[in-house]
């Protein structure tokens, strides 16, 4: 027969054991959800590059006048060199200089009818599509890490390490109309 | 693009979903994409050689009813298979928070995943307790998309999160052409313009006008229909009525003044195939709905068909006719209107055939291949250059 106390012995590693797995898969959890984050913001970051590039591959396109050209050129380099601070105001530019351009009557026909045009309103149609699910995406990741952040055991725990807490980013993203 | 498609439910079982996939699968291998589906299948079922079976799925109580669903170790083996045989840029789960193969794809992969939600249900019991469970799972898609409104707000409201929407598309070609049921008329789809059997008998070309969905549902508007009938019938004594969906015919029938009640035709619940001749019967297909449409999906099929539409002037139908110009709008539960209109259209067979085509190449918008255009865009938005998805880690026992 052992002593009782090595029963209390058993019984306390198994916990402290079980605690600690529990702990790790805590954290892997978290870890996956910044992971998604900073892959979510990287795609969101090349979905808004690309629709900038294709509208500026459009301003120079002498598909349009000289003052649609100006208009759509200018909105796409601020929001191409906008920094973190005032990207999200150069990107909601962005998209309202886009459905003004591209709302014009019959913009889509005359475009279309010129050589390459019908080309380049399908890559800016995809392109502003890309932005409102990468930032959906982008979006919803970031609520997910947050709600997990909020749990009692990530905050007593240094469950995060040293990332960041996530934001959302919020633009005026609607599209042109097709 | 190489995708694999995960779906939930015995395939060889009609549904929605399998539907959805099956013409979401052939319209990416229309654009020229590798597809792998892997679904619960019957041991003897015939699949198209683009989709690999997980085993049998077992109707198990689920949720408040019995569902057919495929879970256990074998499935997840098997699924963890596919995944890493097929080495797919893209993983696109289907219904991921039913407990079946999409739930199991989630647990056994890493990488971009693309979750598509189908079901609506304004109360779920389960949800509550299972939540936990289904979080680390669908913790790892990283793309969402809810094929209705009503679907977006169930996954916010029940899980959390959101999703871009993308609704379901229509498979305009299936209802192209069609023969109509015999004793109607129908319309010329040949384009040569001639009416199709418009001898057979004096009250062939007196006119047909078409209605489609729940019958003892107000919002569908047939009480506003059955009016106009009151009114065009006397004055127009070969102009009969096709009424399809479900409900009760007795209950429709008695609505009608007696005198017009033999032109009154309710075939109530009909096979996809007698639908798709129906919309071909018609002359003009009337949509009175109230309201409470999003889309229409019933006025999608009718314009497929290249049924010549009088719809009520609500938002939806609205937009999805052009304003008018893919088919012809009345004030919205007014019955003198849509009578007026519909004889208006009835003794004009050219503004009908305009209407038509106007229709069928308005519908094009709704296809498969252009919501397929969209899918492929999420995949593009949450694809890594690459890298593919592979079999997580460490999941051997809890994949099960």
């Amino acid at each position: 027969m052992l002593p009782d106390w090595i029963y209390d012995a058993i019984f306390l590693t198994a916990v402290v054991f079980l605690l600690g797995v529990y702990v790790s898969w805590r954290a892997t959890r978290l870890d996956r959800l910044h992971v998604r984050v900073e892959t979510a913001r990287a795609a969101l970051d090349a979905a808004l590059v690309r629709r900038a590039a294709v509208a500026l591959e459009l301003a120079a396109s002498r598909l349009l006048d000289p003052a649609t050209s100006l208009v759509l050129a200018t909105a796409a380099h601020e929001a191409h060199t906008a920094d973190a601070e005032a990207r999200e105001f150069a990107e909601s530019d962005l998209s309202r200089a886009l459905r003004a351009v591209m709302d014009q009557p019959d913009f889509a026909a005359t475009v279309s009818a010129r050589p390459e045009g019908q080309a380049v309103l399908e890559e800016l149609t995809a392109a502003s599509a890309k932005v409102v699910y990468a930032r959906s995406f982008y979006n919803d990741a970031v609520a997910s890490a947050r709600t997990a952040r909020r749990k009692l055991l990530v905050r007593v725990l240094p469950l995060a390490g040293r990332a960041a807490w996530p934001g959302f980013f919020e633009i005026d993203d609607d599209p042109p109309r097709p | 693009m190489r995708v694999g498609i995960v779906c939930p439910y015995t395939w060889n079982v009609p549904g929605g979903v399998q539907q959805h996939i099956r013409d979401l699968a052939e319209a990416l291998i229309g654009y020229g994409h590798h597809v792998s589906v892997i679904t619960p299948a019957d041991d003897d079922a015939r699949l198209p050689d683009y989709v690999v079976s997980a085993g049998r799925a077992v109707p198990v109580p689920y949720n408040g009813s019995v569902a057919r669903l495929a879970f256990g170790f074998l499935s997840a083996s098997r699924v963890r298979r596919w995944i890493h045989d097929g080495a797919f840029d893209v993983l696109h789960v289907h219904e991921p928070a039913a407990p079946s193969l999409g739930l199991l794809a989630c647990w056994a992969a890493d990488g971009p995943i693309v979750g598509t939600f189908h079901a609506s249900y304004t109360k779920s019991r389960v949800v509550s307790v299972t939540a936990p469970i289904l979080q680390s799972a669908l913790e790892k898609i990283t793309g969402r998309i809810a094929v209705s409104e009503a679907a977006r707000k169930t996954l916010v409201e029940h899980l959390g999160g959101d999703a871009v929407l993308i609704p379901n598309g229509v498979a305009t070609e299936r209802y192209a052409m069609a023969d109509p049921l015999p004793g109607w008329p129908g319309r010329d789809t040949t384009g040569t313009g001639a009416l199709t059997g418009a001898g057979a008998g004096p009250d062939a070309d007196g006119g047909v006008l078409g209605f489609l969905g729940r019958m003892d549902e107000p919002r569908k508007g047939l009480q506003v229909l059955l009016r106009a009938f009151e009114i065009l019938g006397p004055r127009r004594p070969g102009l009969r009525l096709l009424l399809a969906g479900p409900g009760d015919a007795d209950d429709v029938v008695a609505r009608v003044s007696p005198g017009l009640r033999d032109r009154v035709v309710v075939l109530g619940m009909v096979s996809e195939a007698d639908k798709i001749r129906a919309y071909h019967s018609v002359d003009v297909f009337v949509a009175p709905n109230l309201g409470g449409e999003s889309f229409g999906i019933v006025l999608a099929e009718a314009m497929s068909a290249g049924a010549p539409i009088l719809a009520s002037d609500i938002e939806a139908f609205d937009r999805v006719l052009l304003g008018g110009r893919a088919g012809a709008l009345f004030p919205v539960g007014d019955a003198a209107a849509l009578a007026a209109s519909a004889a208006e259209l009835l003794d004009d067979p050219a503004r009908r055939k305009q209407l038509s085509a106007e229709a069928r190449a308005a519908v094009r918008r709704y296809d498969w291949s252009a919501v397929a255009r969209d899918v492929l865009r999420v995949y593009e938005t949450v694809a890594l250059p690459g890298r593919t998805v592979v079999e997580s880690p460490g999941r051997g026992a809890q994949g099960a």
